[in-house]
This record gives C-alpha cells, structure tokens and sequence, in this order.
C-alpha cells in the first residue's frame, strides 16, 4: 500500500491546500491568509466550467475555418484565404515547412486540446487506461501548449499592419481571425477550469484493483 | 524529500502542499538550497538561487527600458516595387480596426505589451521591498496573486516568432526587414523567460507569510 505514488494529500489530513502558494489550512478556512485565493479542498464546480469553455472553444473553432483569415490584395486581384487554404497556398508556394507549422498550430493543437481536456475530464468519473502520472503529463502538456495556437491570430495582426502598400499589395484581417482567438482564449480557460487534483484522488482505488488483477491471473 | 505522514497539524506553515496533486511535504524535510519537485507529479515545489531577488529586479528594469524602445522605434519594414512601409508594435496590436476586431485588437495588444509591462511592475512592487530587507507592501500579495494569474496570457515569445512566420510567408510578395525594435523586442522575451526560470514562487510566497519576518536566505 505504500508505493511511490500513494502519498499523503492534504484531503487526508483533513487539511486544504491552497493552489495558488501552496499553503496549508484548515479545511474550514474558506480565503487563504497569505495570498487571498479562495480555498476549496476538490473544486466540485470545475469540471461543468470545463464542459461550459470547451464547448465555447468548439463552437468558436468551426466559424474560424469556414471563413477567411485574411484577405490579399495585389495588384487589385483580391483573394481569401481559410487557414487550410494558406496553408495548401504556401504548400504551392514551396514553403513546406511554414506550411507544416501553420497546419500543426492551427489544426493540429486545437483539434488534439479539444480531445485531450474531454478525455482527462471524462476520466475522473470513470477508470482510465492511462495512469495518473501520464494523464498529469498530458494536462502539463495542454496547458503548456495551448497558447502557441495564438501565432496564428498574430501573423495576420504582423501582416495587415505591414503590407498596406496602397495598390502594390494589401493584406486585410477576416472575421476567422477574431473567432480563431476566442476559441484559443475559451479552451485555454476550459484547461485553467481543470483541478489537477482530481486526476490523483482514484488511484488508490485504482492500484488495489489492480493489484487483485494481478493477483488472479498468478 | 519525504511524506509527511505524521504531522504537526499545529504548525501549518511548515507544511507545503503540491497545487497540481495535493500530495503534502515538510518543508524542513526539503533541503532549501536544491530544487525540489514533488515526487509524483514533478511539479517544481522550491527553485532556490544565490542572490535571484537582485538578478531578477535588475532583469525587470532593463525589460522596463527595452519595451518603451520597442514601442519608439519601427518594428517591421517592408519593400515591394519601390513603394515601403514601416510597423511599429503599437501598429501591429492594432491592425483589427474595424468593427467587431477591435476586440481583436485590445485583446493583442495585451497580450504582447500590457501584460508583459504589468507583470514586471507588479514584480518590482513585490520583491523590492523584500530584497532589501524592508517590510512587504501591503499589498504585495495580491499583486504577486494578480502576476502569477496573468502568466499564461503573456505572450509575447509567441509573438516573436509570429514574426519570423511572417516573414517567410510574405517571401515572395515583397521583402521584410527587421527594425531595431523587432530586436529590442527579442531581447525582452529572452529576459522574461530567464526571469520566469529563476523566480522561486514558494520563497516569495514565504516571505510575503503575515505575521512573520521574511527568513529565508534566497531573496537577499
Ligand atoms: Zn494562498
Ligand atoms: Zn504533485
């Protein structure tokens, strides 16, 4: 019963931790009295915050591909592209590799944060595959992450402030840009919603039925 | 480092709990002059180094003067066919100016200049005090809270290579150079990720505690 990863929380010493110092309290102290975050042992409300931003981050994340990101202008010919089509643009164009990076951070990383947070949110209700140090990478990972897919609101900010050359070329921002970013911001705040916490409370559980597993089949 | 499994529930504040996984330690069990990180999930619970405090207030104010540069001087340049046109960050920030962008606009504009600038202020408001052995400011607290809560939305290395995207994407349109802002502007993102790296949130955090005197050796 005393593996690596069964340690003592402050849930088991009738304790409650603060997240943003790490300060310890008594479960009954609802503010911390060093920093002035609010204390909950387990968030009992985060997981529905999680479901509400996801689903404004998918909902936000669909206009964005369907409209334009940008509109060039040269010599009077105008044309619009989707994020898919810039990048199927720059494939034409030779630029494989800016290509790649524009499909990864765009499509890429929203698609797989979107299917990450849902699976790490349905897992705590239920069993899991993954153990809880993996599904604690993979939460790092979302959060790390998901703030590089807002490169792409920032190449189309870069480009239409820069290339305003009157007839010459122009580059104007689309309405995807601005529904692109709220999706980042959404499920950016759908992973921040998320108490890591709860990825640990079942593995106890977990381990000693495991561990009945492992003794049938010996 | 080792579990706390038989406790001094009294003393509270020799206990530090991992926010990522709740799994508890006594901080006299972490030796406080290496890194320690929590055993399970690896989050970083203490990052202590010699003499941060000062490193990091020096970090902040060449930062300070770095971005009123970057703000002053021209960021991107570009020529096509004779015609040329200069950006500066500001103009960047700004290029959602119609209609429903201009939230688009404010929101960039944060991300890549307010918040960075308030994170540093907030942060000499914190540490100055501490670093030179004053009392905290009576709000140094919240404004530390308020400067770990905008951290995500700092984006500004994001917006660096944003740059360089650009620039390939617009290759065969018209020619970009780098002004001298875009490199005051490198320069800052740099500082900010060293300055992130050194800080050690949990000595900060212990000597912000109320009624006790600042008594850890890192900050000074
Ligand atoms: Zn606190
Ligand atoms: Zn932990």
């Amino acid at each position: 019963m005393s593996g690596p990863y069964d340690m003592v929380t402050a849930r088991d010493m009738g304790l409650v931790a603060c997240r943003r110092c790490a300060r310890v309290w008594q479960m009954d102290q609802e503010v911390c009295g060093r920093c002035g975050a609010a204390l909950a042992s387990r968030d009992h409300t985060s997981l529905s915050r999680v479901w509400a931003w996801l689903v404004m981050g998918i909902s936000f994340y669909i206009p964005a591909n369907i409209y334009p990101m940008l509109s060039t202008t040269v010599l009077l010919r105008s044309t619009e592209d989707t994020i898919i089509g810039g990048a199927i643009e720059l494939i034409h164009h030779d630029s494989v590799g800016i290509a790649i990076i524009i499909l990864v951070a765009s499509v890429l990383i929203p698609v797989a944060k979107f299917v990450a947070i849902a699976y790490l949110a349905l897992s705590i209700r239920r069993s899991s595959d993954l153990s809880a140090q993996s599904r604690h990478r993979l939460y790092e990972l979302v959060e790390y992450i998901g703030r590089w897919s807002m490169i792409d609101v920032f190449v189309v900010a870069i480009l239409s402030s820069l290339v305003q050359l009157n007839v010459a070329a122009s580059i104007n921002p689309g309405v995807a840009s601005l529904s692109f970013a709220l999706s980042v911001i959404f499920t950016m705040l759908s992973a921040q919603a998320f108490d890591s916490r709860m990825i640990w409370d079942n593995i106890k559980s977990a381990k000693q039925n495991r561990d009945t597993a492992e003794t049938i089949a010996s | 480092m080792s579990s706390a499994s038989s406790p001094l529930t009294s003393d509270l504040t020799a206990l530090i709990a991992c926010p990522q996984c709740d799994a508890i330690y006594r901080v006299r069990d972490l030796d406080h002059t290496v890194e320690a990180r929590c055993t399970r999930c690896h989050t970083e619970l203490i990052a202590p180094r010699l003499k941060a405090g000062m490193v990091i207030i020096m970090l902040s104010l060449t930062t300070l003067i770095l971005v009123f540069g970057a703000l002053w001087f021209p960021f991107l340049e570009i020529t096509r066919a004779g015609l040329s046109n200069s950006a500066t960050l500001i103009d960047a920030a700004l290029a959602f100016s119609s209609g429903p962008l201009m939230f688009l606009s404010l929101a960039v504009l944060a991300m890549i200049v307010l918040i960075p600038l308030a994170r540093v202020l907030l942060t000499l408001y914190v540490l100055v005090p501490v670093v030179f052995d004053r009392p905290p400011r009576s709000r140094a607290a919240q404004a530390f809270r308020l400067s770990e809560d905008l951290r995500p939305w700092s984006m500004a290395e994001i917006f660096a290579i944003g740059c360089a995207v650009s620039l390939v994407k617009v290759a065969d349109l018209a020619r970009i150079e780098f002004g001298p802002a875009f490199w005051m502007f490198s320069a800052v993102v740099i500082i900010i990720l060293i300055q992130d790296s050194y800080l050690c949130r949990w000595s900060v955090w212990a000597s912000l505690e109320p009624e006790n005197e600042p008594k850890n050796e890192q900050e000074r």
